[in-house]
């Protein structure tokens, strides 16, 4: 049996295969990864009759040029490129399109992160049971380039169409939450009030292990000061707020080593990862 | 005996709770105590070098209930010396070839000829107390305190796969070919990290590590 394929004529300036991750290997040294914005990734899999947790391509900035080898249903979601060929609108719905159709992304206005999904998923080998690529450690996939093929699976599970009916997801343009972190009081009153006070610039060496971000100077407590370099490594969570000894807090996404030395002042809310997600180089962000 | 003492239970934002211990030896067998209890809310527990994070769905368990939790399990733990839930821990026996770039520097450092550096390493007991850095890579404790020196101060832009190095307290192996500022002391041909192996880890979190010079 000929698998359907997908060709990748052009990846843009980054696109991976994503699912929802390899969560339970953080003792072992191996990160979560997975789709950054795991909201917008699972509305395509719900879109395209998938189940949630398959996997699809994860596409930065746009630019994603793909040739699909049979005919296929497919969902694009997230940040909202301009999609050029035969294709009008076509955002967050089911999309049927005929063999040898080619699905031309443009740059998004704004956002960062988009998702394609393919009804029966991505079926690209799972490593510790994800097609996550990470970025970080190397393991899944590669990332992918011009000449990628990717063969598509078998794994719908209902028709195409999100069962929910709310489909049209909007991500509100708020500010991601922060709750307390184990390190907060390192850091004087002034920098806690800065932290969540501050328009921060997200800076351009962003990227799936964290988002670097440019401020004010977040400074220690002059007694934490001492210890600075002493703190051995401690686990981290995707969403925690390092703060180097630059003062220049770094948000840790789905990439991000499993242990860090950096003191975490805060830790974005569970609910509002996927705000980071479509975070921009270039954009400003602040946090409440 | 270990009995751990829990220093303080900090918050971890909405998800997670960072446990700060009194001491290295504590972590394995408090890791050890919350697996045994099997929480179905407590998603991984996941140990470092004084601390232990206990990652838990917020829909099935609180913070402060988790923070019980982990109170109760220090008297558990007080039974268990080993931080494994079940079995005993496994023991891995690793060929070295004590041939590193910077055991030179290490014996000039610690003062030791590198006759007595590289007996005193391959002699000593290590335990793995946690990974991190990357897939695979262990911090082995019971390093002979005379080789404890700080990193290196320019990183490697590479470190060949199975280089056996040393920072601080610890002693490592580089489970592939990556940048590290450890102080390479030799090598071994074993698979650190093989995804065809399940576990794909060789050293995990309470394994017992001998050293052996073939």
């Amino acid at each position: 049996m000929i698998r359907a394929m997908i060709e990748v004529l052009s990846s843009g300036p980054l696109a991976t295969v994503q699912d929802l991750g390899r969560p339970g290997f953080a003792h072992l040294g191996v990160g979560r990864s997975g789709a950054a914005d795991r909201g917008a990734h699972r509305l395509a899999n719900r879109l395209v009759g998938n189940d949630e947790s398959a996997a699809a391509i994860e596409i930065t900035l746009g630019g994603l040029v793909v040739r699909l080898g049979s005919a296929a249903t497919i969902a694009l979601t997230g940040a909202r490129c301009p999609l050029s060929g035969h294709r009008t609108g076509g955002w967050d719905a089911a999309l049927s399109c005929p063999a040898g159709s080619i699905i031309a992304l443009g740059t998004p206005a704004t956002g960062l992160r988009s998702y394609l999904a393919v009804r029966g998923g991505i079926a690209t080998p799972p490593v510790l049971g994800s097609a996550a690529t990470d970025t970080l450690s190397g393991l899944g996939p590669q990332v992918l380039r011009a000449g990628s093929r990717l063969p598509v699976g078998g794994l719908a599970v209902a028709d195409p169409g999100d069962p929910s009916g709310n489909a049209q997801r909007t991500l509100p343009r708020a500010s991601p939450r922060l709750a307390a972190g184990p390190r907060a009081d390192w850091f004087t009153p002034a920098a806690l009030a800065q932290l969540v006070g501050a328009c921060w610039l997200v800076r351009p060496d962003s990227n799936r292990i964290g988002i670097r971000l440019a401020g004010p100077v977040l400074r220690r407590r002059p007694g934490a000061e001492l210890s600075a370099a002493e703190l051995p490594s401690e686990p981290t969570l995707p969403g925690a707020v390092q703060v180097p000894p630059d003062g220049q807090p770094i948000v840790l996404g789905p990439d991000a080593p499993v242990t860090g030395g950096y003191p975490v002042i805060a830790v974005v809310c569970s609910v509002d990862l996927d705000l980071l997600a479509q975070l921009r180089p270039g954009e400003r962000v602040s946090f409440c | 005996m270990t009995v751990p003492t829990v220093l303080t239970v900090l918050p971890y934002g909405d998800r997670a709770v960072l446990v700060e211990l009194t001491a290295a030896g504590d972590v394995l067998p408090l890791r050890g105590a919350l697996l045994a209890q099997a929480h179905p809310a407590v998603r991984a527990v996941v140990p470092a070098a004084r601390t232990v994070l206990v990652e838990f769905d917020p829909a099935g368990v609180s913070a402060a209930e988790v923070s019980e939790l982990i109170r109760s399990c220090q008297a558990m733990a007080a039974g268990s010396e080993t931080g494994q839930p079940v079995g005993p821990d496994p023991v891995v026996v690793l060929d070295v070839h004590y041939d590193g770039p910077d055991l030179a520097s290490v014996a000039e450092l610690s003062g030791l000829p590198v006759t007595e550096v590289i007996r005193r390493h391959a002699a000593a007991e290590y335990t793995v107390q946690f990974c991190g850095f990357s897939p695979g890579f262990g911090y082995l404790t019971g390093l002979d305190p005379a080789l404890r020196l700080p990193r290196l101060a320019t990183p490697r832009p590479v470190v060949p796969a199975g280089s056996v190095a040393i920072a601080g307290e610890y002693t490592g192996i580089y489970p592939r070919s990556s940048p590290g500022g450890w102080r390479v002391i030799g090598h071994t041909d074993a698979a650190l990290f093989d995804l065809d192996r399940s576990p794909p880890a060789l050293l995990r979190p309470g394994t017992t590590v001998r050293l052996r010079r073939p």
